[in-house]
């Protein structure tokens, strides 16, 4: 039920974890631009550090302009609280890092942005943690590829670039009969177009850098954790339900109902790893989620409008937006999305190689560059770019191929976008 | 650590700290859909600055096994067998919400045992209306938000129980949740509302109070609102009254407004 402590997205978006500042009454949110914070006495510093009472201390644990963010992202994901991050990524790193070490295993999407993938295939292997592939829509797949040590199931919302759409409700269920929890990576849909929690996702993550901050100047991540998932009933993260040595013995789960996997994440996550976010990058973040419902809207009614025309050019081969009956998402996307399915995606000209990079090259409005969710528009080559460590094999089952061009379709007035878009296909065809 | 209250196991937490009968005691009762988690902040103070801490999940709830109470003098019944189960002569009772009027009757029932009484977001009587009772029985989750919305004030919460960046809405709303989704065989919230509701002994306890008490209120309390603990307020022998820029869950809103209230009272 709303109420004033409960309002309505829009008005979260610009005043959760936000009041006037009691000290010099600026409405809008100080950047805090300090290392460290002064203790009252003794005592007081014994008791931040003891968890006896909350504040900060340090910004690399906390910082009040940071804590904004993170209430912010939290309410609007219908989470408990939030930790941001120094990148998307840094997020992601985060999560893992505070539920296993070595000998643990991951069940993960295909459908993975190619950061997330290296993450997982390359980089934790060295240390110890393993992670099976399965194609999002492979419902089977994701249960059979569970074993005794895995600790999480991940995926993304709508998967990059091809848009499956991640069945949340299906593969949450059999997370949870496994007891084990789901990550949903949330960048491509935001808030405003999808609520993984609700859906029944135990942790949500972004990439900040995206839509959330919509302007395209800073790199930030965020993690939300739900408070749905019962560490202690599942019995399988020692880490959160045992004393841990590192910080007083203490027990996260006892300390904390609800909120263990954050309490450690914080205490040891952000103290030892020190991916924290800065102040600076966190106040340029909230800019944008001021204005998040309204620019979510104009970038659902641009796509719209840019894949219609797509899908109607004789020189594009496939428009793999989840809106088109076409899609093999349409039908999830339409129960979980009403909203949209984002305004990132991909398709396929009828061309070479050759012809794509002359598409690319001929556009004017379109940036040509390696980020997505930006108000203006932007345009990548998937196999050269974001996904250019991985072989072959490994981008087919990603549905990527060589001639996938992304699109990010921006604020701009969208006959611009068609017209843009309408001169590069044909100097692309003309490139034959 | 677990004790066996009453012939059945429960859980208190501690503060991080072992318990120490030597040592002045506080036990903390939480309100109706909580646990001990809501007093993590002032509950690891106590703990660390000279006092031990006993705070309980009620029968029932989350960790503690046996029958939730299903009125206040049941409540009351629990916190003095609390007491015998620790071997605790005497101890100073700190309730929330429906835990102040557990830990008000229990210092009726046993006065001697009761150093310090402190009432926090109290109201008597407590009344609940008929639509939320039947909310609570019939549409949980519904009233789970209502009572969420209706217990909090603030958009911007200072740094809280899991430290900065806790959204206490959320929070307090997975708790709420996770309290109910813990006894399958009881529905913990109808029956704690009803509890509250039912309890008609409020006057009558508080003239038996013989020990300081202490009513900490939240200025912006919807719940429980400041005005309705007047009763009890007036009939208090030793009675003190602070209120603090908090709604409902004054310990999480507001936690060192209400730590330090707490602790004047109960170290001052």
């Amino acid at each position: 039920m709303p109420g004033y402590s409960d309002p309505g997205f829009d008005t979260l978006a610009l005043h959760a974890g936000a009041a006037p500042d009691p000290g010099s009454g600026a409405r809008a949110v100080p950047i805090h631009l300090s290392t460290s914070f002064v203790f009252e006495s003794s005592d007081h510093a014994a008791a931040l550090f003891n968890l006896e009472r909350a504040g900060h201390v340090y910004s690399r644990i906390s910082n009040p302009t940071t804590a904004v963010l993170e209430q912010r992202v939290a309410a609007l994901e219908g989470g408990i609280g939030a930790i941001a991050t120094a990148s998307g990524q840094a997020a992601l790193h985060l999560s893992i890092a505070t539920l296993m070490g070595a000998g643990s295993h991951i069940v993960a999407s295909t459908a993975l942005y190619g950061g997330s993938q290296n993450l997982l295939h390359y980089t934790l292997r060295r240390f110890g943690i393993d992670t099976s592939f399965v194609k999002p829509g492979d419902i089977d797949g994701w249960r059979a590829a569970l074993r005794p040590n895995t600790r999480l199931l991940f995926g993304e919302t709508v998967g990059n670039p091809g848009l499956d759409v991640l069945d949340i409700p299906t593969v949450s269920a059999i997370a949870h009969e496994a007891g084990l929890p789901l990550l949903v990576d949330s960048t491509l849909t935001t808030p405003w177009l999808m609520l993984p929690l609700d859906l029944g996702a135990d942790l949500v993550y972004h990439s900040a850098t995206k839509f959330l901050s919509g302007h395209g100047t800073v790199i930030a991540g965020i993690v939300v954790d739900g408070g749905s998932f019962d560490w202690e009933r599942s019995g399988k993260f020692a880490e959160l339900t045992e004393p841990y040595a590192g910080f007083h013995n203490m027990v996260f789960s006892e300390e904390s109902t609800v909120g263990a996997f954050l309490l450690r994440a914080r205490r040891e996550g952000l103290r030892d790893f020190g991916a924290c976010l800065s102040p600076h990058s966190a106040w340029l973040v909230l800019q944008g989620i001021e204005t998040l419902p309204l620019r979510m809207a104009r970038h659902m009614q641009n796509t719209h409008a840019v894949v219609e025309f797509l899908a109607a050019q004789p020189f594009v081969a496939r428009v793999g937006h989840p809106m088109l009956l076409t899609h093999p998402s349409h039908a999830l996307a339409q129960r979980l999305l009403p909203r949209g399915a984002g305004s990132v995606f991909s398709f396929d000209l009828k061309g070479s190689r050759e012809q794509g990079k002359k598409f690319v090259e001929s556009l004017r409005l379109f940036s040509h560059l390696a980020n997505v969710g930006d108000c203006r528009s932007l345009v990548i080559h998937p196999a050269s770019t974001t996904h250019f460590r991985m072989s072959d094999e490994a981008l087919a089952q990603g549905g990527i191929s060589q001639g996938t061009i992304r699109l990010s379709i921006g604020l701009e007035d969208p006959l611009d976008l068609i017209d843009d878009l309408r001169r590069a296909l044909k100097a692309a065809e003309k490139a034959a | 650590m677990y004790l066996t209250v009453n012939g059945h196991t429960t859980f208190c937490y501690t503060g991080g700290k072992a318990f120490d009968p030597g040592r002045p005691s506080v036990l903390f009762i939480h309100g109706v859909l909580n646990d001990h988690s809501v007093w993590i902040l002032q509950s690891r103070y106590f703990a660390n600055h000279g006092c031990n801490v006993l705070a309980a999940d009620l029968p029932g709830h989350c960790k503690s096994a046996g029958v939730p109470p299903a009125s206040v003098e049941q409540a009351a019944a629990f916190v003095l067998g609390l007491l015998d189960a620790a071997g605790l002569a005497q101890a100073a009772l700190v309730g929330h919400s429906f835990g102040s009027l557990a830990v008000l009757e229990a210092a009726a029932q046993a006065p001697q045992r009761v150093t310090r009484l402190a009432l926090v977001g109290t109201a008597y009587p407590m009344r609940v209306s008929p639509a939320l009772l039947d909310g609570a029985l019939n549409r949980p989750m519904q009233a789970i938000d209502m009572v969420n919305s209706y217990s909090h004030s603030m958009l911007a919460p200072p740094p809280s129980a899991l430290g900065p960046g806790t959204w206490l809405v959320g929070s307090s709303r997975a708790l709420m949740r996770r309290v109910l989704a813990s006894n399958s065989a009881h529905n913990l919230f109808h029956t704690g509302f009803k509890a509250c509701d039912d309890y008609r002994n409020g006057e009558t306890a508080m003239d038996r109070v013989s020990c300081p008490t202490l009513f900490l209120l939240g200025r912006d309390d919807q719940m429980t609102l400041p005005k309705s603990a007047q009763t009890l307020i007036e009939r208090a022998r030793q009675g003190r009254v602070v209120s603090v820029p908090a709604g409902h869950q004054l310990m999480t809103e507001a936690p060192d407004a209400t730590l330090f209230a707490l602790k004047e009272f109960l170290q001052g």
